[in-house]
């Protein structure tokens, strides 16, 4: 997914402690295996029964540290989202929230949405996760399913930039109305205004050398 | 450029440019208000209101007295605390999230920890101590906030007294607050792998006499307000919000348990050893102010009983750590409590700087560079005082983390306003926002 080189956050500099050459890359995960423990075989095994596109629909599951996520494909998040709101066996009633991440490096794919439900009826929790290129950045809003997503939208707009397709009023919601750009992407830098003191400009956190 | 400006017109005289300023067409104003048949005010109540529990702005459309309309309007307090933290370690992002909600600081932290944990997979090495500190602290800290929502919350209303009495037992938690950690809010005492230290000598006794005076002072309130016909008038039957709207509007903590549902996250999924402590889930059927008050009042009860099981806990783990045992994670010092707050312990200066030369090494690496986390992400939430504080944490294998998102129940927990405020009078309001309890310093993060 993501590389990065070096540790100090310099190049081209006398580095003379060798870590320079260090070159770490995050391997991608790929989908998990069955059996996925606990009631996670349960989970897809009802929605299956319950949305027969499920195979076309859900792109990969991940069971990771206990928790169980479904990348969903962006055309079938609302269908997914309502067959796992009503179906009886699966009654995720509460979404809390979506949440948006930026991974400038996974072309095609940038911008992720992240949604955990819960299901207070069997007590479980899982996690759709969706993701969108940054040059067409639309998702179905969920405000429908789920009301108390219309704010966590507005700030995922606000932040992220994604636009939610169907949202009763998209505006943004933490930043002021005419603010530029979407602060939570990675190509925004920390603290976007210089500081300036008696001709000294001190960098913006994100420029300062620091560990990688 | 355009010279002309009908407010404003300018004549040349001898003198120079005249400009006469006649001001608004009032007249024309007037008449065109008289022809609409619908008498419609729209009030901005706040940012900057008494009432409004912080720089919360409310956007209220009346008739009458009746809202028709109302909406709330939130940011005033962003101060991008989860983007910071992008670019901090992973031990340091635990002093920006505890400012967040900043009535309910360990709260954040224990989450964010838990998360950090459960990422790098020690969630199981974490000490029994440490996660009885964690009990012990974070049943104070829900003192202290629901003594705030019960105070200000009287105080919005027109009831001045409780506030008085509300503040005075908050500031005995903060004292102990104070002993414990050196900071009475926004401590950065719970930290990934445990606590940042553990509680200094006689810290339990002043507890356990703390929560004596709690459980005799707690009285005085209730004497106030329960079954006071006026208080009970101002927040009987206000604010209603059933469960069908708790559920679709994702809302947590008393509102939802004022609707009859038992659903607390220290039963129903116990973190920090919860299921070993006996305590009730408070409920009311009433879906109103009147019943979050009760149940606020009642859960302070429930508190001081897992304080005193923790306190009980505490005496018999005594000496053991507060901090997980991998030095690699593990914060190398051991910090004190000296006169002017918390710091490093002069023993641990003494052996990075007098003694050991690869402790030093240690001690540097661990602070500056911090620890890797594995890639990957997880959710992790506990039971605030005011709902379920999630946390949403991602990490690309770095020594900080590549997304740190808080699901704060207040933030969730405010889009009710409109739900339970249009169609009632305009001075509900108030109330029904102080029933929710909203912290904005968590609401705009």
């Amino acid at each position: 997914m993501s590389e990065t080189i070096g540790m100090f956050g310099t190049s081209g500099s006398g580095d003379t402690s060798g870590f320079g050459g260090l070159v770490r890359s995050a391997a991608n995960v790929g989908s998990s295996e069955r059996p996925y423990g606990s009631y996670f075989d349960e989970v897809t095994d009802e929605l299956e029964r319950a949305y027969p596109e499920f195979s076309d629909a859900i792109e990969k599951v991940i069971v990771d540290r206990g928790e169980l996520t479904l990348h969903v494909k962006r055309e079938k998040l609302f269908d997914t989202a309502m067959k796992l709101r009503d179906t009886q066996s699966l009654r995720f009633e509460v979404c809390l929230g979506v949440n948006g991440v930026h991974y400038p490096e996974d072309k095609g794919r940038e911008l992720h949405a992240v949604y955990p439900l819960l299901s207070m009826t069997h007590n479980r929790r899982i996690r759709l996760e969706v993701s969108v290129p940054d040059a067409d950045p639309h998702l179905p809003s969920l405000v429908e399913v789920w009301a108390g997503n219309n704010w966590h939208e507005r700030e995922t707009w606000d932040m992220f930039g994604i636009i939610f397709d169907g949202h009763p009023g998209l505006s943004r919601i933490l930043m002021p109305d005419d603010w530029p750009g979407h602060p939570q992407r990675k190509d925004y830098p920390l603290g976007g205004i210089p500081i300036e003191y008696k001709g000294a400009t001190v960098p913006a956190p994100s420029e300062r050398r620091s560990y990688q | 450029m355009t010279t002309h400006d009908s407010y404003a017109s300018a004549t040349d005289t001898t003198e120079g440019r005249v400009y006469s300023v006649t001001g608004g067409d009032w007249d024309s104003l007037v008449t065109e208000i008289g022809q609409t048949k619908e008498e419609r005010v729209v009030v901005n109540m706040g940012p900057q209101h008494p009432s409004t529990h912080g720089v919360l702005r409310l956007v209220l459309e009346l008739e009458g007295e009746t809202i028709t309309e109302a909406r709330a309007g939130i940011g005033y307090l962003h101060t991008g605390i989860e983007k910071n933290a992008e670019y901090r370690t992973w031990t340091q992002g635990v002093t920006f999230v505890t400012r967040m909600d900043y009535l309910a600081p360990i709260f954040n932290e224990t989450a964010y920890c838990l998360a950090v944990e459960k990422l790098l997979g020690i969630t199981g090495d974490i000490p029994e101590r440490a996660s009885e500190i964690r009990v012990l602290m974070m049943e104070l800290n829900r003192i202290s906030s629901h003594m705030v929502a019960l105070g200000t919350g009287a105080l919005e209303l027109g009831a001045l007294s409780p506030m008085i009495f509300a503040f005075r037992e908050r500031e005995k938690v903060l004292d102990v607050f104070e002993m414990i950690s050196g900071l009475r809010m926004n401590m950065a005492y719970v930290r990934p792998g445990g606590v940042a230290q553990d509680l200094p000598k006689g810290a339990i006794a002043k507890v356990r006499e703390t929560v004596k005076e709690l459980r005799h002072n707690f009285k005085d309130n209730e004497k106030l307000l329960v079954g006071n016909t006026i208080w009970m008038m101002r927040t009987q039957g206000i604010g209603y919000l059933d469960i069908a709207g708790c559920t679709t509007l994702g809302i947590t903590g008393p509102v939802l348990r004022s609707t009859g549902m038992p659903w607390d996250l220290r039963k129903t999924d116990p973190y920090c050893g919860y299921e070993n402590y006996e305590f009730d889930v408070v409920t009311t059927d009433t879906c109103d102010v009147y019943g979050r008050f009760l149940i606020r009042m009642q859960e302070l009860e429930q508190s001081l009983r897992i304080i005193e099981q923790a306190c009980d806990k505490l005496d018999k783990s005594e000496g053991q750590p507060v901090m997980v045992a991998d030095k690699k994670i593990a914060w190398p010092s051991q910090l004190s409590v000296g006169s002017d707050g918390i710091g490093n312990s002069l023993d641990h200066i003494r052996e990075i700087m007098g003694t050991s030369m690869e402790s030093l090494i240690h001690h540097f690496k661990l602070v500056t560079e911090g620890f890797r986390v594995p890639a990957g992400q997880v959710y992790a939430a506990v039971e605030s005082p005011r709902g379920e504080t999630g946390v949403h944490l991602v990490s690309d294998g770095g020594t900080r983390p590549y997304r740190v998102h808080f699901r704060e129940p207040s933030f969730n927990n405010l889009q009710a306003t409109s739900a339970m405020a249009e169609g009632g009078m305009i001075a509900d309001v108030i109330g029904a926002v102080a029933s929710i309890d909203p912290v904005m310093g968590g609401v705009d993060r």
